[in-house]
């Protein structure tokens, strides 16, 4: 998601960001656990920069700057759970000052344009309609260029009226929205080089859930550039996310043995078993309670409803998967949003196109699955396979 | 047991320790740009003049057809579009083969859609153009002829003397002859001037110098236009402040090589031999002609992907490439596989092992070994 800030002359006058959040305002008693969350987030966003103390106020936030709104904006633009972001500049109650910031606002501005003032202050002199009639006023003196449009401005001043001060903004960006991350638990996602999983991890993070990506690789029939694949798109994630810890999984042993003891029209059912078993194990140590991936209903052979009910009985965790009834479009439209897209389509082989058989199996029977089991050494396989996990820290 | 064999020197070569060391003394000491009128600039230019007068020896030709230019890719950019330019009045055909590095092969594209006639002549079964083709080839409208010197996959030799032969006998009519040495400088015996070779492309990062600095060899008398515009550097040929580190690199790279060249070809040949020796009782097809360059060796296993080889050795620290670096990245086939009329699985199952005149027999006894073993742990999973 990029974040345009583009030409701003207040750019250096702003002096706070308000952060609006949508969701957890309706969470109830756990509202103030997920204010902490997003604000611990926040912090986290802007790490590097000068500390500021983050105000909570009426189920809003303010982010004060000094004088860094195109730092800090782009970062808060990637914050889940923020809904949209406007900087502010705060006055007084001033009329004459505020007179002139909304006037600022407006500066080289032509067209049309409105001013919607919000009073909560009631002690202060003039109601919202005078107010807005006034300002409006004043505006279409001092700029001959102006014209106002009630319903659809091209341009809209607000100014909050507030005890602690008075707000005055006319841009506002929007936030990924969702929750913030880490306010839902945490969640193992089979992360692979392609366009769909890293949508799926992102679309989970923006649920709160925080994510251990997983990626299998296969050496020497996965090359280690489809490694640093994932590891870019690792990167791209914690852009969003902050540091991510990326779980690197040897697969080829597990490979192997399928390949040499199951029938071919099973491979990739049963290599999509062992990844769940892994990844439940992997859960268990690092205290995750879900699996994310990236399926999506009918894609190909192993994400018919048959083998998805066959996957899910090998995995104690629930299996969440938030592409499953989206089409490729819209996930390859949500890949370039995100930013995904074009690492995923890098022409590296991950290990799901080896090993691929000719007529793979769509309608694989339980029975007949959990036969070709027999021939595998499930548990040491699985053992082997976590005992060679290796961890790369990754920074956004 | 961290050992590495690289054995994908077609690709690119290690720097020589000596190289490296007088390359950083340049970068240290000999800052200079050649252009400035003071001191400074005048000891940088004299690296450029000797590394000139290095080549030209090398070539036995004159210092002033040696042009530096930043690699072979340039150089045959240069010597294409050039010609093209400069004496596309004269005829509007130009010839190459199909087996040409892309830097030859994507310049004809171009210079076709600027409305030139290519005709990409096809190799006979050792990958090489006889004089035969090339003569049945020629139109009174041909102005160019571009032909590899050893092709960079399966390092089949052209005939160079005896092509130019051909040409020569157009009299008058003669077309240009311009030939990627890339894959030969260095290597084996290379004499442009009395040859009958008109333009020749030179790169150092091949021979052990560095990546970045390339030359054409440019026919005295043969006037083309330059790529780049600017100050004039190059006799106008190659505007841009000099490479001045990597230029003397280079020099002192070509004399290296030219000086141990005859000693290397019989040592690499045998280098060849013992790594196929190690192979012998594997399923595998030599792709590489009998006569051609020991340096580079192109071997298939049918039934096998080469990456999956290469990434196998790789792991036992034998470096090596699938056909081509330039091809392997990009999930496309080997023209110049195909064109030898190899099966699709052989094309897939290819690889190629380039030796160096620093790789020792220890090394590629020991890679064959590891080629062998890993052909024979992996044979059970392809197929």
């Amino acid at each position: 998601m990029d974040f345009v800030y583009g030409q701003d002359s207040l750019e250096d006058r702003y002096d706070q960001v308000l952060v609006r959040y949508g969701e957890i305002g309706l969470k109830g008693k756990n509202r103030h656990v997920f204010e902490q969350q997003l604000v611990r987030n926040i912090e986290k966003a802007l790490a590097g920069l000068s500390p500021r103390k983050i105000q909570r106020t009426y189920g809003r936030m303010f982010v004060p700057l000094a004088g860094d709104a195109r730092e800090v904006l782009p970062r808060l633009g990637r914050v889940f759970g923020i809904v949209s972001l406007s900087p502010v500049v705060t006055v007084g109650r001033d009329l004459e000052e505020i007179k002139e910031w909304a006037l600022q606002m407006a500066h080289g501005h032509k067209g049309s344009f409105r001013v919607d003032v919000r009073r909560s202050d009631k002690s202060f002199p003039m109601n919202s309609m005078e107010m807005n009639r006034l300002l409006g006023g004043h505006l279409l003196r001092a700029n001959p260029d102006l014209h106002v449009d009630l319903e659809q401005p091209e341009l809209t001043i607000s100014v909050e009226l507030r005890s602690e001060g008075t707000y005055i903004y006319s841009r506002t960006w929007p936030g990924p929205g969702g929750l913030p991350l880490g306010s839902s638990g945490r969640g193992i996602l089979l992360l692979s080089g392609g366009i769909d999983s890293p949508v799926a991890g992102w679309l989970m993070m923006k649920r709160g859930l925080e994510l251990l990506p997983l990626h299998f690789h296969s050496p020497p029939f996965t090359s280690d550039r489809s490694k640093e694949k994932v590891i870019d798109l690792c990167r791209i994630l914690a852009s969003y996310a902050g540091p991510i810890s990326l779980h690197l999984c040897h697969f080829t042993e597990v490979q192997k043995a399928i390949y040499r003891d199951c029938p071919p029209d099973l491979g990739v059912i049963l290599m999509r078993r062992m990844m769940m078993r892994i990844a439940a194990g992997l859960a268990r140590e690092r205290k995750a309670a879900a699996i994310v991936t990236g399926e999506s209903l009918g894609q190909v052979a192993s994400q018919t409803i048959e083998s998805i009910s066959v996957i899910n009985a090998a995995s104690p965790l629930p299996i969440l998967r938030p592409l499953i009834g989206m089409d490729k479009e819209k996930i390859v439209e949500l890949a370039r949003t995100i930013g995904t897209y074009e690492t995923s389509i890098l022409p590296y082989d991950d290990c799901c196109t080896l090993f691929v058989p000719k007529h793979p199996e769509i309608r694989p029977r339980p029975s007949r699955v959990e036969e070709a089991e027999e021939a595998l050494a499930i548990p040491e396989l699985v053992q082997e396979a976590l005992a060679k996990i290796e961890v790369i820290e990754v920074d956004g | 047991m961290n050992v590495t064999i690289y054995l994908d020197n077609s690709a690119t070569t290690k720097p020589h320790p000596q190289v490296i060391e007088a390359m950083a003394s340049l970068l240290e000491e000999n800052y200079g740009n050649p252009s400035s009128l003071h001191t400074i600039g005048q000891r940088a230019e004299r690296v450029i003049t000797e590394a000139r007068r290095d080549l030209a020896g090398v070539l036995g030709v004159k210092d002033k057809e040696i042009i530096f230019t930043s690699g072979g890719t340039e150089a045959n950019n240069m010597a294409l579009k050039g010609v093209a330019r400069a004496y596309g009045n004269r005829g509007r055909h130009i010839i190459t083969s199909q087996i040409e590095h892309p830097s030859i092969l994507e310049v004809f594209k171009e210079l076709e859609s600027e409305g030139l006639r290519a005709t990409y002549l096809e190799v006979d079964g050792e990958g090489r153009i006889t004089p035969d083709r090339l003569a049945a080839a020629l139109e009174p409208e041909t102005i160019l002829v571009s032909l590899f010197h050893v092709n960079n996959e399966i390092g089949s030799i052209n005939p160079l003397p005896e092509l130019a032969e051909v040409l020569a006998g157009r009299g008058r009519q003669r077309p240009f002859f311009h030939v990627d040495a890339v894959q030969s400088f260095g290597k084996l015996a290379l004499r442009p001037g009395s040859w009958g070779i008109d333009l020749l492309s030179l790169s150092a990062h091949k021979i052990h110098g560095p990546k970045g600095v390339g030359a054409l060899y440019v026919r005295e008398g043969l006037v083309i236009p330059p790529l780049l515009h600017g100050g004039g550097q190059e006799r106008g040929l190659r505007s841009g402040t000099e490479n001045v580190a990597g230029i003397g690199g280079f020099g002192l790279a070509a004399v290296l090589a030219e000086g141990e060249r005859e000693e290397a070809l019989p040592k690499v040949a045998e280098l060849r031999r013992v790594f196929l020796e190690g192979l012998e009782g594997t399923d595998c097809r030599l792709n590489s002609p009998a006569g051609g360059s020991p340096y580079i060796l192109n071997l298939s296993f049918p039934g096998f992907r080469g990456e999956v080889l290469v990434h196998a050795l790789a792991a036992k620290g034998v470096y090596v490439s699938t056909g081509s670096a330039c091809s392997s990245r990009a999930h496309k086939q080997s023209h110049v596989l195909e064109s030898l009329g190899l099966s699709p699985a052989e094309v897939a199952g290819a690889i190629r092992v380039s030796f160096s005149r620093s790789n020792s027999l220890a090394e590629a006894e020991r890679a064959g070994r590891i080629l062998a073993e890993v052909v024979a742990e992996l044979g059970e999973f392809m197929g």
